[in-house]
């Protein structure tokens, strides 16, 4: 058993198709010939939901499913806990076949195995905080005591220590889904569904909240499926992103991935919106270090130095990266003594930066620096480098693609507006003053 | 030559005939009730005594201690203390001109009907919200019972089970059920989904969902629902004293064939005041189980 499951994925979707309709098993020959979504709804007043859905999900992971209003990835989490019944396919969970399970079953698992968060939260508007987080306790029998102890301590994870006794709708958007993410933590499942958790929050409470879960999943690494049509919001927390559109899914693959190799116009399109910066890490766009410098002397780094194009390297003994060296400092200090140890030697101020970092906080650093900044990982290795004119053109060769058009496609609004509105506005007052001439 | 006579005279069946049909539906439903009204009226038997002990309790405590106990209970349902007082006052003025019994015997009458009509129409409402056919079917019957003529259905009432307790407790229920059953179904329809959903991804069995979440959710509309029924059910007093229903119904039947305008007036604006505390007290209710339900201001 335990073999069988650690060499398949946690989670596992296979030919999922889901038909709304009253015949629905009438119209999966069609659907399988291939006719398209709207062929489908016209012939046979029967919509298409999800198609030949493929999935693997593996444990501990954050596994983002995307799409824009009607892609179906609503329809598709409700699939992992049943509560859409599919046309045709298999979902396994660890193994188990979840369409298999009968009603004592599903119930069972639905109560152990994954907990579920919703997009306007589904909290409970008669019962208090405190009752809404042990809800899914109380629906497995555990008594009052144990849950309320358990109920506590999950809101106070969340940060709403305090708030026990409110009621959901005293509560802001923000707390709602904090209780609603206490809520789904307070069963200790899995798995959790998270169904376009924060996309009614402001923007600032969605990415509080999006911080908070990253923050969780370090100390619990639940298997998370999460729902957004949010690519930002993908990148940001998926580890895994997949991208539906009108029912099949499009691409599977990590953030980077995804940005870098859109695999067909649909993702381009979504990926040209992206805030690169945000989005992207240091790793995945820097370039392999210039220049090391290992000498132990002054005197022999700045022989090395002058073989080199550059005027800088990067100094690095046993104990790894040590700073950026500039060619007229060592200069002035061979004049001085050219045996003294490179470790004395006053290094250049630049701090590098981590390969984990995003592009946005090094975007000052960078573009201050005269040298490239040295990239280091945590165990102090020189990884790469990030300079000043290669970060401009990662992040203006994506600003050139996207400004044109959308620059282009605003003069275009701009000049619509203009003339529809201008036009009658225009004539108006002409025919006024001609109308006031005519009376004086 | 085709007899044309119809085309200006309504084509009816034969007057013969149509007594005919009168005479077998009479008689066949008369043989049921003879065949089987002293089982039925067996079957409602406990429901008899309940209504007599209870009409007792009411009418044979001392005052005071009814008063005291309806006021308690109004006071523990609304938590309002003017409500409370008006309703001392009205009762007190209700004894003081002499209609205290009556008054009790009409109280005693209503609170069984209602708790009657609570216990048989949520469960209904319940099943027709569950099902769709359930709820086309159960629609036109309710349809039916709302604008049938009360009178109408008093007939085989009375012939079933005579004259007495019994047959006006069921005319009024069936008078007033309709609107529990209705907006208990309305309001178990109008449950959040996406908190139903919840609750079904939580593991909670068809059972569960019903208790903690819609019946709680539907418990505003449903109250309305139950308001409603009472204020139908007093509607029916006076109507239900024409056969055999003691309390406020009988003086007022009395002064419209003797035209006591007076006395009348007085049992009149009685049933009002029952009915506005009936009112009040389950609106107020409706309204504090409404509180989180509904939300309250941020501060």
């Amino acid at each position: 058993m335990t073999n069988g499951s650690a060499a398949q994925p946690f989670i596992q979707i296979k030919d999922l198709y889901k038909v709304f309709g009253k015949k629905s098993t009438s119209v999966m020959p069609m659907v399988k010939e291939g006719l398209s979504k709207d062929d489908i709804l016209a012939k046979t007043g029967h919509t298409v939901g999800l198609k030949a859905i493929d999935l693997d999900i593996d444990k501990g992971e954050i596994f983002v499913i995307m799409g824009l209003s009607g892609s179906g990835k609503s329809t598709l989490i409700r699939h992992f806990n049943r509560l859409i019944e599919p046309t045709e396919g298999q979902i396994l969970v660890e193994g188990i076949d979840v369409m298999k399970l009968n009603i004592k079953e599903l119930e069972q698992f639905r109560r152990n195995k994954m907990a579920m968060v919703f997009q306007r939260f589904g909290l409970m508007p008669h019962k208090n905080v405190l009752e809404n987080v042990a809800y899914g306790l109380s629906v497995q029998g555990v008594d009052k005591p144990t849950r309320n102890a358990k109920a506590t301590k999950w809101l106070e994870t969340v940060g709403l220590a305090g708030y026990e006794a409110q009621y959901p709708l005293q509560l802001s958007g923000g707390q709602q889904q904090r209780v609603g993410l206490a809520r789904a933590l307070c069963t200790d499942a899995e798995i959790l569904l998270m169904d376009e958790a924060f996309s009614a929050l402001d923007p600032l409470i969605r990415s509080e909240m999006q911080e908070q879960l990253i923050e969780l999943q370090k100390d619990l690494h639940k298997t998370i499926i999460f729902i957004t049509h949010d690519l930002d919001e993908a990148l940001r927390i998926g580890d895994r992103i997949a991208i539906l559109k009108d029912g099949n899914l499009v691409q599977v693959g990590k953030p980077v991935d995804i940005l870098l190799n859109p695999a067909d116009d649909y993702v381009e399109a979504f990926v040209k919106d992206v805030n690169r910066p945000r989005a992207l890490t240091v790793e995945t766009v820097m370039k392999p270090p210039a220049y090391r410098l290992t000498a132990d002397t002054i005197g022999d780094a700045l022989k090395q130095m002058k073989r080199i194009p550059d005027n800088y390297a990067y100094y690095v003994n046993d104990d790894g990266f040590q700073g950026v060296v500039c060619q007229d400092a060592l200069e002035d200090a061979v004049k001085l003594d050219k045996e003294t140890s490179m470790d004395d030697f006053e290094l250049e101020d630049l701090p590098p930066i981590s390969p984990d970092a995003l592009l946005e906080g090094i975007i000052p650093a960078t573009m201050a620096s005269d040298f490239p900044i040295p990239v280091v990982d945590a165990e102090g290795d020189l990884q790469g480098q990030v300079s000043r004119e290669h970060l401009a053109e990662v992040l203006s060769d994506f600003y050139n693609e996207e400004t044109d058009e959308t620059e282009s496609e605003k003069v275009a609004a701009v000049t619509e507006n203009n003339e529809s509105k201008s036009q009658p506005s225009k004539k108006q007052p002409k025919q006024d003053s001609e109308d006031t001439h005519a009376k004086s | 030559m085709a007899d044309f006579s119809w085309f200006s005279k309504f084509p009816k069946l034969d007057r013969s005939t149509l007594l005919e049909i009168r005479k077998y539906l009479d008689s066949a439903f008369l043989d049921f009730s003879r065949e089987y009204g002293d089982s039925i009226e067996a079957f409602f038997d406990p429901l008899l005594d309940f209504l007599i002990w209870f009409e007792k309790l009411l009418v044979q405590s001392p005052w005071w201690a009814v008063l005291l106990c309806i006021t308690g209970l109004v006071y523990a349902v609304s938590r309002s203390w003017k409500l409370s007082l008006s309703v001392v006052v009205s009762f007190l003025l209700i004894g003081y001109l002499g209609m205290w019994e009556d008054t009790m015997r009409t109280l005693s009458i209503i609170t069984v009907c209602t708790i009657l009509a609570i216990v048989l129409g949520v469960p209904i409402g319940i099943l027709m919200a569950r099902s769709n056919r359930t709820q086309s079917i159960v629609t036109p019957v309710l349809d039916i019972m709302q604008t049938m003529p009360a009178f109408v259905y008093l007939i085989p009432v009375v012939m079933l089970l005579g004259i007495g307790k019994v047959p006006g407790v069921i005319a009024v229920v069936i008078y007033a059920i309709p609107p529990v059953i209705r907006l208990t179904n309305l309001g178990i329809r109008l449950v959040d989904k996406e908190v139903l959903e919840a609750a079904t991804a939580y593991g909670a069995n068809p059972m569960q969902r019903l208790l903690g979440v819609q019946l709680p959710l539907a418990s505003p509309t449903i109250m309305a629902g139950i308001n409603q029924t009472i204020m139908m059910a007093l509607g029916m007093v006076v109507i239900a004293s024409m056969i055999g229903v003691n309390g406020l119904g009988q003086p007022v039947l009395k002064s419209i064939t003797n035209q006591y305008f007076t006395l009348g007036l007085f049992n009149g604006l009685a049933i009002v005041a029952l009915a506005i505390i009936f009112d009040r007290v389950s609106q107020s209710y409706a309204k504090r189980s409404m509180k989180h339900i509904q939300g309250e201001n941020h501060d």
